[in-house]
């Protein structure tokens, strides 16, 4: 799965958390949660959908490293790539 | 015979609109069912019944105009009562309706409850079924692709009905506030070993934690989870907590948890989690808004320390919860940094004086000294 694959799931997960959120205007490099304008369970539910649908662990301790799109992203990768190999 | 009213669904409410039956004159009905949709300044409402038996007659049309709260929408017959609605089986001979226009109605198989009625006296005539025919065959090539979807809040309607009811709340209640701060290290960790034990969608989130305490805490001051009515607390048999939920359009509604008390904390994350999509997805059920004896509200994810907030009444008192962020904590004469939680109470006080106050947080502390044991 490419970053433009991990990405483009993710605005599909948020626009259903989300509806009203244009997935051009959020910025890359912010607090996603500032941006999106979500609380701890919205983000909660983020992660569930992401770690259901990629079939990855999402440890507690490493939310506080998915700051960001681009973090999440990024780590989402990451964490593909471990799983394979 | 019971009466189906239409429900009051918050001090501020004065009115709703019945969008849609979900019974018809005949049908069985059991305590709980949800018999009728709502529309209210909050949003769309599911409405149960709260007894059981059989439906007699429905009083009001759906779609029509505002209804005042009270007005009594449906009868209901109970078990031992005859009801006075003709049979179901002949329920087609109550409508007027012209021979021509039955006859072409069952060939096309047209409901006739269904058809509107232009002739006199509100008889169904040919015409109207000619009309309605039509109408079916048109939804027959054009099927809707979706039901329609039940209203949600207004923001405007919604700021109305908060606006509504704080005005109440502050005019009529005397409030005092009280705050505490609470050392989270324990209840913290706790949460994060039972978490790393556990997969991602069955995790919890610290708020559990905190409604559980509270819950726990009103078993013993019962008085903080009362109504004030007719001059006097009246406590509350359940410990049902309305939690604060903040609407993506604006605005909030605080619909219950039941029994909280009773509740395992994963039982707890579950409620919550389907309380809080259920209302941002505006499928709530009426009795959700009108069953909670107090309210928790927590803006510690926007980075609040504190929260001082206004009861909602008739309850007669709130709690309100801050961000858990790191502080320095002097604990046997030393100091640490450790995450510290800033609890408020605001209470009425006509219900209950500081010192009651004081004990709830005093007690809402110790539990969560002890998460193991919520």
């Amino acid at each position: 799965m490419t970053e433009a694959d991990i990405r483009t799931l993710i605005f599909e997960i948020i626009v259903q958390i989300a509806p009203e959120i244009d997935s051009a205007d959020i910025s890359a490099t912010e607090n996603l949660r500032e941006e999106l304008d979500i609380d701890s369970f919205d983000f909660l539910k983020l992660l569930i959908a992401l770690s259901e649908q990629l079939s990855i662990e999402i440890p507690e301790q490493d939310y506080e490293r998915l700051i960001s799109l681009n973090d999440l992203v990024t780590y989402l990768k990451d964490r593909l790539s471990e799983n394979k190999t | 015979m019971a009466e189906f009213i239409m429900p009051s669904l918050g001090a501020d409410m004065k009115n709703g609109i019945l969008v849609d039956w979900r019974v018809k004159p005949g049908d069985q009905v059991k305590r709980g069912d949800i018999i009728a949709d709502i529309e209210t300044d909050k949003g769309g409402f599911e409405v149960e019944v709260y007894s059981d038996g059989v439906i007699d007659r429905l009083l009001v049309e759906p779609g029509g105009d505002k209804i005042p709260v009270g007005t009594v929408l449906a009868t209901i017959a109970s078990a031992t009562e005859q009801p006075t609605f003709a049979p179901a089986q002949s329920t087609e001979r109550r409508i007027k309706a012209s021979p021509a226009a039955r006859k072409l109605a069952a060939e096309h198989q047209i409901d006739l409850s269904r058809v509107s009625a232009s002739g006199a006296g509100g008889a169904i005539t040919l015409a109207d079924i000619e009309t309605a025919i039509k109408t079916a065959t048109q939804e027959q090539i054009n099927p809707p692709s979706a039901p329609p979807e039940r209203p949600k809040a207004s923001a405007e309607g919604l700021r109305k009905a908060i606006a509504a009811a704080m005005s109440l709340a502050n005019r009529e209640i005397p409030h005092y506030y009280l705050a505490t701060e609470i050392d989270m290290s324990r209840a913290l960790a706790w949460q994060e070993e039972y978490n790393r034990q556990h997969p991602i969608s069955e995790r919890l989130l610290p708020v559990v934690l905190l409604l559980k305490a509270t819950a726990l805490a009103l078993t013993r001051i019962p008085e903080l989870n009362a109504y004030w009515v007719d001059g006097k607390p009246v406590i509350r048999p359940e410990v049902n907590i309305g939690f604060a939920v903040a609407l993506r359009g604006g605005g909030l509604i605080t619909p219950a948890l039941a029994n909280v008390d009773r509740l395992s904390l994963a039982q707890l994350m579950s409620a919550m989690s389907d309380l809080i999509s259920r209302t941002r997805a505006g499928k709530l059920r009426a009795s959700e808004l009108t069953s909670a004896g107090i309210t928790v509200t927590s803006l510690g994810d926007l980075g609040v320390r504190s929260v001082f907030g206004v009861i909602y009444p008739p309850q007669v008192a709130l709690v309100g919860f801050g961000r858990i962020s790191e502080r320095p904590w002097a604990e046997n004469g030393a100091i640490s940094a450790r995450p510290i939680l800033t609890a408020t109470l605001a209470a009425d006080h006509r219900a209950s004086d500081g010192h009651l106050g004081a004990r709830f947080l005093d007690t809402l502390d110790k539990l969560l000294q002890e998460p193991e044991k919520l």
